[in-house]
């Protein structure tokens, strides 16, 4: 573990309820290319839970498995207790919502939410009793006669869901669910479908890569890369106190300063480094002289053309890039080291008087709680 | 951009697309038009080629002679014909595709270096003459054939099973002939086939055999369809294989026209059975396709 901080924020959030999905020493093996390797988790019972991971980490795998499309090479998967590991898909009261959706294209909409009730051989008026629920709860009510061809992007991806949904499953997977969406129509989605999520009340797991979707939709994050689960935790936590190098730089932007601890005492410790001296108010399980890497949030910096009035936590660069983003600004700064630093400044006022332009020579700042002591 | 929006009549684009349809009018379209023509006139000691058109008095005549066409109606030995013809087409057809369909579904699904190893067995009897394959056959089924001195020798039966110039010997021929025009559209139109279709039906709690018959093969219909008119088409009108291998009993009308063009000499009476087989062909596939391409637009 990182910091004293992480240990005891790696699992926590709903840690006080109920286990629903428990996936223990999970191993997924291609020939000899372990792809996930001795994944542990434990998902709570109305949660939604997204594994978070840029492309070819193991998480789309990992979500297969859960499906039952894979079959692991070892370990067990625990759905309210039964292992249902040696179950068939077409068995497990599991249904995934699949990345670009894979509606039937031969079926209408309403066909397509019904096909999952038809195998289960469900009494014919039951049937259009809820394929009708399911539609008017993703705003479709009109268009189960269409084809899914028919359909705008957004619209699909509503008919995805319900059908999913359609059989109240135990456990629903979604795989990368907006990715297929445009920008302003994946913010708007986002919310949607936590809301119906929430309203079924179904516990969830997802796959994404977008850090700003697993964030906004999730309530617990676990960041994966090559197989492995580097941290589980509720957005915040793993935003602001990730517990190692490649989460840190992974969620969000970060700036990265390595170094040798020279001071260590139980209420701080000074981390020196070549850009300056770093004083952190908090203590780390570490000695001195010990090599660690300080992460700062561009966001938690400070700019200005004064120095400031404090010994440590400061550096001086001049203005090498800047990024006017409308509701904040980017400065990047190059310091004598030779490092660039981010620093996002938010455009509170309209007519600001502070700024700064390229080649300007700025201080910047920060406090002495925005820093993050990682050691791996 | 220009070049490409407003193509000059003797562009690049038009040469290509004509050449084939030029080819198409002269040696298919024009052919037909004169067995058409041949079937309205009647045969004279010049040959079938008279002219229907007269010119007399200041009248011009057009003398279109319907009786082969009214003869051909009411003789059974057409009707006969026409109906085996279709029903040998119509056997060959379902059975290549109960063949067909399972071979293709497992080629698709096969590994790559499998798949060409497999393709290649399809395509091996195109190696050898369709003809000598054909008498092949007679020496595989005939009562002194490879079979029955097989199982004669090995005592399973005492006299010789008749195979040759039945039903049965002719079923043989047609589906071993046409089985790959069945496999190869389906063969493209299944290893296209999205595989997350397929496991979105199992996720939603169908089994293998139910995704089949649900998912899978409504999806490859247009390969049915393809696989089948390749198949039927020129069965109907197949003269070789029930030649060679029929009996008196599978008179098809392939042979019904050979006769008449080369035993009796009739040739507007075999004109008549051609137009009417062609159209009796067309306009069926030319609905089927039309519903086809139709459908082809929604997927």
């Amino acid at each position: 573990m990182g910091t004293v901080e992480s240990i005891k924020s790696a699992d926590t959030g709903a840690s006080q309820d109920k286990p629903f999905l428990r996936i223990n020493n999970l191993i997924k093996e291609f020939g000899d290319n372990r792809v996930v390797k001795n994944v542990s988790v434990t998902i709570n019972k109305g949660e939604i839970f997204a594994l978070l991971g840029s492309s070819g980490c193991g998480k789309s795998t990992l979500l297969r498995m859960l499906a039952g499309f894979e079959t692991p090479t070892s370990g067990e998967i625990l759905l309210d207790g039964k292992n249902i590991i040696a179950d068939a898909p077409y068995h497990r009261p599991i249904n995934m919502m699949f990345q670009s959706y894979a509606l039937f294209p031969h079926l209408t909409v309403w066909d397509n939410i019904a096909f999952g009730l038809r195998r289960e051989g469900m009494a014919k008026e039951e049937i259009a009793d809820r394929v009708e629920k399911m539609l008017a709860l993703v705003q479709l009510d009109t268009f189960g006669k269409r084809k899914p061809h028919q359909l705008s992007g957004g619209q699909q991806q509503r008919v995805a869901l319900a059908r999913s949904l359609a059989k109240r499953p135990q456990l629903l997977l979604l795989d990368e669910p907006l990715a297929a969406l445009d920008k302003k129509l994946r913010e708007r989605t986002q919310l949607e479908l936590v809301n119906i999520i929430e309203q079924v009340g179904v516990t969830c797991v997802m796959v994404t890569h977008d850090q700003e979707e697993a964030m906004a939709m999730a309530s617990r994050i676990a960041v994966m890369s090559d197989g492995v689960i580097l941290q589980i935790g509720e957005p915040h936590n793993v935003y602001e106190t990730p517990n190692c190098r490649f989460v840190a730089d992974f969620i969000g932007s970060v700036n990265m300063f390595t170094g040798t601890v020279v001071e260590d005492e139980p209420d701080h410790v000074v981390i020196k480094t070549p850009e300056c001296s770093h004083y952190v108010g908090h203590g780390i399980t570490g000695t001195p002289g010990m090599a660690v890497s300080v992460a700062i949030r561009p966001e938690k910096i400070a700019v200005s053309a004064e120095k400031p009035e404090q010994e440590h936590n400061y550096v001086f660069g001049e203005v090498i890039e800047l990024a006017y983003l409308g509701s904040y600004t980017v400065y990047h700064l190059k310091l004598a080291s030779g490092a660039v630093i981010k620093a996002t400044v938010s455009n509170t006022a309209r007519h600001g008087a502070f700024h700064p332009k390229w080649g300007d020579k700025l201080y910047a700042c920060w406090e002495d709680d925005a820093m993050v002591v990682l050691t791996r | 951009m220009k070049k490409f929006s407003k193509p000059g009549w003797l562009s690049g684009r038009t040469a290509v697309i004509g050449i084939p349809y030029f080819w198409l009018a002269i040696c298919s379209l024009l052919p037909f038009l004169l067995v058409l023509k041949i079937s309205f006139g009647e045969m004279d000691a010049s040959g079938p080629f008279g002219t229907l058109l007269n010119y007399a008095d200041g009248v011009v005549n057009l003398k279109i002679k319907l009786t082969n066409y009214i003869y051909l109606a009411m003789d059974d030995l057409y009707i006969i014909a026409y109906l085996n013809s279709i029903k040998y087409a119509a056997l060959t057809t379902v059975m290549s595709l109960i063949i067909g369909y399972p071979f293709a579904y497992f080629m698709a699904r096969a590994s790559q270096s499998r798949r060409s190893i497999l393709m290649m067995l399809v395509m091996l009897p195109f190696w050898t003459s369709f003809l000598l394959r054909i008498y092949a056959w007679k020496g595989m089924l005939s009562n002194n054939g490879v079979i029955n001195n097989f199982l004669m020798s090995t005592g399973l039966i005492d006299a010789p099973i008749h195979m040759m110039n039945t039903e049965f010997s002719l079923m043989i021929g047609m589906v071993y002939s046409y089985l790959p025009f069945m496999i190869l559209p389906l063969f493209t139109n299944l290893s296209k086939l999205d595989v997350r279709f397929i496991e979105a039906a199992a996720d939603l709690g169908s089994t293998p055999w139910s995704t089949f018959w649900r998912v899978t093969v409504p999806l490859s219909k247009s390969g049915i369809i393809a696989g089948s008119m390749l198949v039927f088409i020129p069965c109907v009108g197949e003269f070789v294989i029930p030649d060679l291998l029929g009996g008196p009993s599978t008179i098809m009308i392939g042979h019904v026209m050979w006769d008449e063009f080369f035993s009796n000499v009739d040739w507007p009476m075999a004109s008549t059975v051609t137009v009417v087989v062609i159209l009796g062909v067309l306009i069926p596939m030319g609905i089927l396709n039309k519903y086809q391409s139709e459908d082809e637009q929604k997927l």
